[in-house]
């Protein structure tokens, strides 16, 4: 499917890179080196059977694929990874705040709060942070792009105003799931016992309301992986950071298709393991998942 | 999905669930249903605090270029010019005042974006119905069809369309409207699949009604609370989405006085202290996507109880 869209881009790639000015043989000969020519499904086999043999082939730079994209990927993966560990545990505990006060002001504050971040588009965080951050206090750099070999602080100095954009965004689903998880696991039968049995506030909440509540939460977690991808090619390009959002921008607006196509596949697959590890990890913190597999 | 975090799911509606031999007095229960819900949505805060900020943006989509100057007329020698009496908010890098852009800017993002949602709503409600009522064969290929769809982030795949087609507003009407169908198919499908094992549903099936008949005037109406409350959720995040692309470039193309293209053509020029023309559309898109989420939780709260 992704090659089909891909392949839908109108431009001849042959006439892209000669120019408007090439004379008509030439373009033809080049479309023949590149193996445009051929027909789709010829194209198709050829593309996938490489890919999964781990040969990207090569962009329309003659650059190889595999060497555009794995760098981008591994500085998207740093980027995203930063983004996680901050508003995971934000947002968790959030939702678990609103929950216990339902109904209050401070549930109204986290619960309304949270979706409007939400709702706004990243860039429009992109600007205001840089505005506050970079410009109007000169705390955090406008780029993301840290200089090479930059130490570890460094790295996540540069990249900490592009992962709180990510971070408002994400923060309200995944606030809004825990605070659901939590209230549904307050008014559970257990809650009441152990409430019953005398047990500590605190011991309640940690040991018999969140590990329950967690459970969907990290359901949506994985489901934001998705979207994350698509965020990382507005944050990136509005901090020019080479990662695969980037590439992706590039590539869309130069077509680009070697690298469009295998980008939007190793996005495909990236999403399907984020999927798995949910599942994974549902498995192991729901013990009723967990026994019936067992047994 | 690029946008995810589902809208609960859709509970059935609660009127409609008559015989069929109280037609007439079934149309009455539900004058009376909508009137409550208009009733419940007046006293609710959030939509009246979200249908004024939607308000005043409509109201500039249509009467603002009467009032302000020409979003276009570009002026060169007087460039990035801070905000002052004559530029209430300072003019761009080609010297266009950024107050009648941002003003002007709200027609065409509140054209794209409602034309969008209601093809989506419409196609997404056929299909859902076509898929939550015949099941079986039917079903199992169009939703897997749908899942396809649904497995890669929204930004990207509209990218993908926006680049094939070319940037423009048709283009991005139809990308949005293309790739929200299929969410709204799915919350369709679920409150159909309850719906469709009410007897209602049976004793039309028993008359012979024909199938779309049985669809599109017995099942639909009941389910319209779900979609009005997806439409306005999904209303919120086509905002969203189409100021994505146009930030990318996939969008209206230039020199619209587009929200998204605004940021995108000025963002650059932030480092050098000229804050104003990015600030400020930003800050209309943010105002706008807050102003439609509220009335969508609004809706939401009064439709589904």
């Amino acid at each position: 499917m992704i090659f089909l869209a891909a392949q839908v881009l109108p431009g001849d790639v042959a006439r892209r890179i000669l120019g408007p000015f090439a004379d008509q043989a030439s373009v033809d000969a080049l479309s023949k080196q590149l193996g445009t020519d051929r027909s789709l499904i010829a194209q198709y086999w050829d593309w996938i059977s490489h890919f999964v043999t781990g040969d990207l082939g090569e962009t329309v730079r003659n650059r190889p694929v595999g060497d555009v994209l794995g760098g981008a990927l591994v500085a998207s993966g740093k980027l995203a990874l930063l983004s996680f560990i901050i508003v995971v545990p934000l947002a968790i505990v959030g939702g678990v705040i609103a929950a216990m006060s339902e109904g209050s002001f401070r549930d109204r504050l986290i619960s309304v709060g949270g979706l409007s971040a939400t709702a706004i588009p990243e860039f429009v965080w992109a600007v205001i942070f840089i505005l506050v951050f970079s410009l109007g206090l000169g705390l955090f750099p406008t780029t993301a792009q840290f200089p090479d070999g930059a130490g570890v602080f460094t790295q996540i100095k540069y990249l900490l105003l592009p992962a709180l954009c990510l971070v408002c965004v994400l923060f309200g689903y995944i606030a809004r799931m825990a605070r659901a998880g939590t209230i549904e696991a307050l008014e559970a039968d257990y809650t009441r016992t152990a409430v019953l049995k005398g047990l500590p506030q605190r011991t309640v909440i940690r040991r018999h309301v969140l590990r329950n509540s967690l459970l969907p939460t990290i359901a949506v977690v994985a489901t934001q992986a998705g979207y994350l991808i698509g965020g990382l090619v507005i944050i990136e390009l509005i901090f020019n950071y080479q990662g695969i959002g980037l590439a992706l921008a590039r590539a869309a607006t130069q077509k680009d298709i070697p690298v469009l196509q295998s980008g939007i596949l190793i996005i495909g697959i990236v999403y399907l393991i984020a999927t798995l590890i949910a599942d994974i990890l549902y498995s192991v913190l729901n013990p009723r998942v967990r026994l019936e597999a067992a047994e | 999905m690029s946008v995810p975090g589902q809208p609960a799911a859709a509970g059935a509606s609660d009127i409609g669930t008559a015989s069929p031999a109280a037609i007439g007095a079934r149309s009455d229960d539900a004058k009376v249903a909508t009137k409550e819900r208009l009733a419940l949505l007046k006293r609710s805060k959030s939509f009246l605090a979200g249908a004024i900020i939607v308000g005043f943006w409509i109201l500039c989509a249509i009467l603002g270029s009467l009032v302000v100057q020409d979003p276009l007329a570009s002026d060169p020698i007087n460039d990035l010019i801070a905000p002052s009496a004559d530029h209430w908010l300072g003019t761009d890098k080609l010297g266009r005042d950024v107050f009648a852009r941002v003003i002007t800017g709200a027609r065409d993002i509140l054209i794209v974006a409602p034309l969008a949602v209601i093809l989506a709503t419409v196609v997404g409600t056929a299909l859902g119905l076509v898929t939550g009522y015949f099941r079986g064969g039917i079903d199992d290929v169009l939703s897997r069809i749908i899942e396809a769809f649904l497995a890669l982030p929204t930004i990207i795949m509209g990218l993908l369309v926006a680049v094939a087609l070319g940037p423009s507003r048709t283009t991005l009407i139809l990308t949005i409207g293309i790739l929200f169908a299929p969410i709204i198919s799915r919350t369709v499908r679920a409150a159909v699949l309850t719906e469709r094992e009410l007897e209602y549903v049976a004793a039309a099936r028993l008359r012979n009604e024909r199938t779309p008949y049985v669809l599109f005037r017995e099942i639909l109406p009941n389910v319209m609370g779900p979609i009005i409350v997806e439409f306005t959720v999904r209303l919120g995040y086509a905002i969203f989405v189409a100021a994505g692309l146009s930030f990318l470039g996939f969008g209206i193309p230039p020199p619209a006085p587009d929200w998204g293209l605004q940021v995108a053509e000025h963002y650059g020029v932030i480092s050098g202290g000229f804050w104003w023309p990015v600030l400020f559309p930003s800050l209309a898109i943010a105002t706008l996507v807050v102003g439609v989420n509220l009335i969508a939780d609004g809706v939401a709260s009064a439709f589904e109880r």
